[in-house]
């Protein structure tokens, strides 16, 4: 396993959008046990867009386990994911291993159903829920050449509302 | 050799201020690093981070046409500063009440014996002049931990002042 250079904003490459993945085969395998090296040699860093390595295939990789007292799948290998069903909405902070030293408030679907490829080609469907539908949202955005940066809104306001 | 100063300004709101000062920041060949300006109480105040190779008199000297024009106090001071060391709040804190003397220092004098760094805090007088509230956002870190926080403000609910406490958690990814 390798870990991967990851690219840093204002990267022109960072806004590019990402191309489906057609080809299931050993060299993929390998491709997302790097990425995932990546993630995981990244301070904090709960998941990883391919996008972000200069790997323009729809692949992401959220692994949010390491947070206490937060429902999650472990670590999930979503190739060429879609969000067919999204509910509620939720602010809350983010980062970026691609943008340091910044953090900012960012509106999200408080749930949502995705259907996506494991690294097999294997269908899979997952109900994620806050946290980790958080880091699901925000690695597809990669994939669409987006960063949290293009959804801020205001850090200065009340936006935590009580979860009722 | 380049220098970090602190200029704050201050002086009657209206329009164009940050324009204004910007534009002879630029012009004099000076960096802006950080800010924070906002309307308080019908004045606007900026805290603005700019970096020069000059003395303070000198920031102060190329400043001083904008802001006698614009009817603006000018303050400058060198700092030791850097960029890039952006510390996560952990916690976010808001409070209101009814408005009445000493409730910032009740308030934040609690927060810091339980171990809040204050990052960030704005405040406002609002309600009417016979009723005036009070309300304060609170960002910081939570040096130990959320659990003597959350104590410490039971204290302050005691006394019917409303304060909420959220965790944040930052998601990096
Ligand atoms: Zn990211």
């Amino acid at each position: 396993m390798a870990v991967l250079k990851i690219l840093v904003y204002p990267d022109p490459r960072l806004a590019r959008v990402s191309q489906a993945v057609t080809v299931f085969d050993k060299e993929l395998c390998k491709f997302v046990d790097d990425l995932e090296a990546t993630m995981r040699a990244g301070p904090g860093g709960v998941g990883i867009a391919a996008s972000q390595v200069d790997v323009l295939q729809r692949i992401v990789i959220v692994d949010v386990s390491s947070k206490p007292k937060i429902s999650s799948h472990g670590r999930l290998v979503l190739v060429n994911p879609q969000i067919v069903v999204s509910e509620g909405s939720l602010v809350g902070r983010e980062g970026c291993m691609s943008v340091p030293d910044y953090t900012g408030n960012v509106v999200r679907a408080r749930t949502i159903q995705v259907v996506a490829q494991d690294e097999f080609g294997e269908r899979q469907e997952y109900l994620c829920e806050g946290y980790e539908a958080r880091a699901v949202q925000h690695e597809i955005d990669h994939l669409d050449g987006l960063l949290f940066l293009d959804r801020l809104v205001s850090r200065r306001r009340d936006l935590f509302r009580r979860k009722t | 050799m380049k220098k970090w100063f602190m200029v704050t300004v201050v002086g009657k709101d209206r329009p164009g201020i940050v324009a204004h000062i910007s534009e002879a920041l630029y012009q004099g060949g000076c960096q802006l690093g950080e800010a924070s300006m906002m309307r308080l109480g019908g004045n606007f105040s900026i805290m603005l981070m700019v970096e020069h190779d000059a003395e303070a008199k000198t920031l102060g000297e190329l400043l001083k046409a904008p802001a006698d024009a614009l009817g603006l106090q000018l303050h400058v001071d060198e700092i030791e500063a850097h960029l890039h060391e952006h510390l996560i709040p952990d916690v976010s804190v808001m409070v209101h009440g009814a408005d009445r003397p000493g409730i910032v220092a009740q308030v934040t004098q609690v927060l810091a014996e339980a171990g809040l760094n204050i990052l960030d805090l704005e405040s406002d007088v609002a309600g009417t002049e016979q009723e005036p509230i009070y309300i304060m956002h609170v960002e910081g870190v939570a040096a130990e931990g959320i659990e003597p926080l959350e104590l410490a403000l039971d204290s302050l609910v005691a006394e019917g002042i409303e304060v909420r406490l959220t965790p944040i958690d930052t998601m990096i990814a």
